[in-house]
C-alpha cells in the first residue's frame, strides 16, 4: 500500500517531464542546486559517489548514455553519444563503436577514437599516467584489450561475451576523457566534450559551468550556466529552496518526512519520490569469532523486522528485496512471491525470531547469557538511524548491541581492514544491472567486498548470466543467485531507500531516474521557464 | 611569542597524527576501496611514507621559506586555499566583534546604573537569553524568521546583487553570533560596574558636583573596563578561528568551516599552516591586549 503514492509520483513526474518536452524550450538563464558536500574531486573516474556526478557529468560525453528523458535505465534505453553506432561480433566478444567526428574537447583539440582508449587503458591501469584511486576497474575485468581503427572505430575485445558492458559504458560513471591531459588535470580543471564547459571548482564552496557555444549537438544546451552551491546543512539549503535561492536540490536528497513539510513552506515546490538504488545492509565480519559460526550469522539475519525499519524510516516508502532493486522501478529485482521465499524475508516475524531464539539457545546464549557487541555504523543519521533499530532488532535475539560510531571519513578504511564484527552499512548501485553489483559487492577477493564473502561455486553462475544474451533467461538466473546470497547471510539487505528530488515548478527537462542516482545528470535538455 | 608558537607547532603536528586515519584513508573512503598498492604510491607521493621528523622539519623549513605546500584535496597550494577565506572570517569576526562590544558595553553600564529596575531586569534576561541560547539554533531561527518574513534567506553569496544585500550577509550572522559574546560582556561589564560604583572615589566624584554621565562613563567606565577588555580579548580570539557553526549554518565559506573540512579529511598541509596562522593571530590579540591593559591603568608598565 505504501508503495502507491510513490509509484504515483514518479508517473507524474513521468507526465511532467514529457509536458515539459512538449513545450518550446526557452535559451538562457543560470540554472542554481543546492550540492550536499564537497567531492573529493572533479574526476568522475576517481570517485565512487554521484556526488561528483551530479555536477561533473555535464562536462563530459560517454561513449553511450541511458537516455536522459526516459526514467528506467535499461538496455533498451541505451542510446549513442560520442559513438554513432555500435556492432557485436558473431561471438559476441567484440564489441565495436563508429566514433563522431567534428566533436571537439573544451580546449579546442578534436576528439577521436584513440580518446576512447586511453580513457579505458587508463581505467584498466594500463597507461603510464595512473589514477589516483580506480574503484571501477573491476567493471572492465572483462575487457582482454582496447584497439582503434583509424579516428573513427574503436574495438572493445572481450574474454568472454558480456553484453552489461554496454550497461557500463552508459553509465554516468564512464565518461570519456582526452588522450592530452593528465588523471591531475582532470580532477582540478576537467576538460571534455560535454554540452558544459569547467569554469570553477572551490572546495566546500561552489562548482561553476559555462555554456559550451561549441557543443556538438546543435541548440544544446540551453542553459547559459550551472551554479552547485555547496550547503552542507540540510536545513539551510532546504530553506534556500524555499525562499528561491535554489532551482532544484541535491537528487534525491530530500527524507520523505521532509517532503511534507517542504510543500507546506512553499506549495509550489515540486517533489519526486524515487528509489535511491542505494540499499541499507548489515554486515558481519565473517573472520571474527563467534561470528565466523554460520548459525549465528543465520539467526541475525532470521531477526530482522524489514516492515519496521521501512515504517519507521521512511513512513513506509522504501522497498524490500534482494541485492538487485526491486520492481517496478527496479528491472533485475525478483518478484514479490519469490522474495517472501528467502531467509528472514518471511512476513512472520514472530516465527522467524522464535527460530532465531532457539538457535542462540543452542549455541549457549539466553536472556542471562547475553551476547555483546559493537554495532559499528558511519558518523551520519542515514547509517546511525537504522543501526540503532539494528540493536533493537538483535536484542530479541540475545545479542546485546552497542552503538560504534565511527567518524565518516574512515569509515570505509575501518571495514576494509575489517576491523568491525558486525556493522550497518549502505551499498549504492551506479548501474541497475546484475554484473556491476555481483561483481563489485560479492565476488571473491572485489576490493568493495566489505565482508569477503566468497563462493566459488557462485562466482561460475555470475559468470552464466553475465554470458547469457536472452534476457528473460538471464533474469531467472539473476533472481536464483540473488536468492542463494540473501540465504548464504552475504551481507543481508534490510531496505531500498526512497528519498526525493525537489525543485522550483520554472524547471524543465529534468528526469529522475529511478533506478539509478548516478546516470542522469548531462542536463543537456534542461531549462528554465522563466 | 616564538616559543609559543614552536611549541603549537609541535603539538598541531603531533596530534594530526595521533587522531587515527590520514590522508590515503580518506581519499579511498571516498572511492569506497582500498588498493593496498595504490595506498603505498599516494603516500609515497605526498611524503608520508617518510619519518614524522623529517616530515616536520620539511613543513617548518617551508613555513620559514614561505612554502606552505599544497591541499592533498584540492591540489592547489595551500596559500590560494586559505588566503581567499581570510577577509570572509576576518569581516565576520570583527563585524561580530564590533556589535558585542557596542552593544555589551553600553547595555551593561545602563544595567549597573539602573540595578533593580525594571531596565536591569530586561537586560539581565536578555543576556541570559543570550549565554543560554545555542548558536545552531539561533541561527536556523534567524532563517526561517527571514524566509517566513521576507521571502529571502540571507546566506553567503559570492556576488550580492545590491549593496543592501551585501552589508545584510555580512550583518545577520554577525549579530547572531555576536549576541553571545555581547551578552558576556554585559554580564562582565555590569558586574565590574556595581563593583567600581560602590568605591570611595565615585562617591567622592558624585559629591564634588561631577554629572552622572561623567561619574558614571568618565570615572567608573574606565576603571570597570580592565576585565571587561580581558574578556572582549578572549572573545576576539575565539572568533579568529571557532565561527564553525555560524559559517555552516549561514553556509560561509571561512576558515572555521574550512578547518573543520580539512580536520576531517587529513589535509595535513592545510590544517597545520591554518592553525599556525589562527595561533598567531591569538597572540596578537593577546599582545594588543597586554597593551591596552597599560593604556588603560597608567599603573601597569611592561617597561621594566
Amino acid at each position: 500500500m505504501a508503495r502507491w503514492p510513490t509509484i504515483v509520483m514518479s508517473s507524474l513526474m513521468l507526465v511532467s517531464s514529457a509536458a515539459a518536452m512538449a513545450q518550446t524550450p526557452k535559451q538562457g538563464g543560470v540554472m542554481r542546486f543546492w550540492h550536499r558536500d564537497s567531492p573529493g574531486s572533479a574526476s568522475i573516474h576517481e570517485e565512487a559517489t554521484y556526488s561528483t556526478n551530479f555536477p561533473f557529468m555535464p562536462v563530459f560525453n560517454n561513449l553511450v548514455i541511458y537516455k536522459q528523458d526516459v526514467a528506467q535505465n535499461s538496455t533498451e534505453s541505451i542510446v549513442p553519444e560520442l559513438a554513432t553506432s555500435w556492432s557485436w561480433s558473431a561471438d559476441s566478444k567484440d564489441l565495436t563503436f563508429k566514433t563522431r567526428s567534428g566533436v571537439k574537447w573544451h580546449d579546442g583539440k578534436p576528439f577521436s577514437a584513440n580518446d576512447v582508449k586511453c580513457t579505458f587503458d587508463k581505467v584498466m591501469d594500463k597507461t603510464q599516467d595512473k589514477f589516483r584511486k580506480n574503484p571501477r576497474k573491476a567493471w572492465f575485468n572483462n575487457v582482454r584489450e582496447i584497439t582503434v581503427q583509424g579516428s573513427d572505430e574503436v574495438t572493445f575485445h572481450m574474454e568472454r561475451p558480456q553484453p552489461a558492458i554496454l550497461a557500463m559504458l552508459a553509465s554516468g560513471y564512464s565518461p570519456i576523457y582526452p588522450c592530452h591531459t593528465t588523471a591531475q588535470v582532470q580532477r582540478t580543471a576537467p576538460i571534455g566534450t560535454g554540452p558544459f564547459k569547467f569554469v570553477s571548482f572551490k572546495q566546500n564552496e561552489s562548482i561553476t559551468l559555462a555554456r559550451n557555444p561549441d557543443y556538438w549537438k546543435p541548440g544544446r544546451p540551453y542553459l547559459d550556466g550551472l551554479e552547485f552551491t555547496i550547503v552542507t546543512n540540510r536545513s539551510t539549503a532546504l530553506l534556500g529552496l524555499v525562499a528561491w535561492k535554489f532551482d532544484m536540490t541535491f537528487p534525491l536528497e530530500v527524507p520523505i518526512p521532509l517532503v511534507k513539510d517542504l510543500k507546506s513552506q512553499s506549495a509550489k515546490l515540486q517533489c519526486t519520490v524515487a528509489p535511491t538504488n542505494v540499499s541499507t545492509n548489515l554486515i558481519v565480519n565473517r573472520d571474527k569469532p563467534p561470528f565466523d559460526n554460520a548459525e549465528i550469522r543465520r539467526a541475525m539475519a532470521l531477526t530482522i523486522d524489514r516492515k519496521a525499519f521501512i515504517d519507521i524510516l521512511s513512513e513506509g516508502a522504501a522497498d524490500q528485496g534482494g541485492s538487485m532493486l526491486p520492481g517496478p522501478e527496479g528491472v533485475w529485482g525478483m518478484p514479490k512471491e519469490m522474495v517472501t521465499t528467502m531467509l528472514g524475508y518471511d512476513p512472520d516475524v514472530g516465527k522467524r525470531r522464535a527460530e532465531a531464539r532457539k538457535i542462540m539457545e543452542g549455541l549457549g546464549y539466553g536472556p542471562n547469557k547475553m551476547l555483546k557487541v559493537k554495532v559499528s555504523t558511519r558518523n551520519t543519521a542515514t547509517y546511525r538511524d537504522p543501526a540503532v533499530i539494528l540493536i533493537d532488532h538483535l536484542k530479541e535475539i540475545f545479542i546485546e548491541g552497542e552503538l560504534d560510531v565511527v567518524e565518516t571519513s574512515v569509515w570505509f578504511a575501518k571495514i576494509a581492514r575489517k576491523d568491525y564484527a558486525v556493522g550497518l552499512n549502505l551499498t549504492g548501485n551506479a548501474v541497475d544491472d546484475p554484473d556491476q553489483a555481483f561483481y563489485e559487492n560479492y565476488s571473491c577477493g572485489s576490493e568493495r567486498n566489505v565482508t569477503g564473502y566468497c563462493n566459488k561455486d557462485l562466482e561460475k553462475q555470475f559468470d552464466a548470466q553475465s554470458q547469457e544474451l536472452d534476457v528473460a533467461k538471464r533474469k531467472a538466473m539473476v533472481w536464483e543467485i540473488d536468492r542463494a546470497i540473501q540465504n548464504d547471510v552475504a551481507r543481508p539487505i534490510i531496505f531500498h531507500g526512497r528519498m526525493a528530488t525537489c525543485m522550483q515548478p520554472e524547471v524543465k527537462g529534468y528526469t529522475q531516474m529511478v533506478n539509478s542516482s548516478y546516470n542522469g545528470y548531462r542536463f543537456e535538455d534542461l531549462w528554465l521557464d522563466r | 611569542m616564538l616559543l609559543t608558537l614552536f611549541g603549537i607547532s609541535i603539538i598541531i603536528f603531533a596530534l594530526l597524527r595521533l587522531v587515527p586515519g590520514n590522508i590515503v584513508d580518506i581519499l579511498f573512503d571516498s572511492a569506497g576501496m582500498v588498493n593496498p598498492a595504490d595506498k603505498v604510491r599516494i603516500e609515497q607521493e605526498l611524503g608520508l611514507d617518510k619519518p614524522l621528523p623529517m616530515q616536520y622539519g620539511r613543513w617548518i623549513g617551508g613555513l620559514l621559506t614561505g612554502d606552505l605546500g599544497y591541499s592533498y584535496v584540492s591540489e592547489k597550494s595551500t596559500i590560494d586555499e586559505i588566503a581567499p577565506r581570510i577577509p570572509v572570517s576576518a569581516r565576520l569576526a570583527s563585524t561580530a566583534l564590533l556589535f558585542a562590544v557596542l552593544i555589551g558595553v553600553p547595555l551593561g553600564v545602563i544595567s549597573a546604573v539602573r540595578q533593580n529596575t525594571w531596565i536591569d531586569y530586561l537586560l539581565r534576561v536578555v543576556s541570559l537569553s543570550g549565554l543560554s541560547l545555542p548558536s545552531f539554533w539561533l541561527g536556523l531561527l534567524v532563517l526561517m524568521a527571514f524566509v517566513a518574513t521576507f521571502g529571502s534567506i540571507p546566506i553567503y553569496t559570492e556576488s550580492p546583487r545590491t549593496f543592501g544585500e551585501a552589508i545584510l550577509l555580512v550583518v545577520v550572522p554577525a549579530a547572531t553570533v555576536g549576541f553571545r559574546s555581547s551578552a558576556l560582556i554585559m554580564r562582565l561589564t555590569r558586574s565590574s560596574m556595581l563593583e567600581i560604583l560602590r568605591q570611595d572615589f565615585v562617591r567622592t566624584a558624585r559629591a564634588k558636583g561631577a554629572s552622572a554621565a561623567s561619574v558614571n562613563y568618565g570615572h567608573a567606565l574606565r576603571n570597570a573596563l580592565l576585565p571587561v577588555v580581558t574578556v572582549i580579548g578572549i572573545e576576539a580570539a575565539f572568533l579568529a578561528g571557532g565561527l564553525i557553526v555560524t559559517e555552516t549554518v549561514f553556509n560561509i565559506p571561512g576558515l572555521a568551516r574550512f578547518l573543520v573540512e580539512s580536520i576531517r579529511n587529513r589535509d595535513y598541509p592545510i590544517v597545520q599552516n591554518l592553525v599556525m596562522l589562527i595561533a598567531v593571530v591569538v597572540v596578537t590579540i593577546n599582545f594588543l591586549v597586554d597593551m591596552l591593559y597599560a593604556a588603560l591603568d597608567p599603573r601597569i608598565r611592561y617597561s621594566d
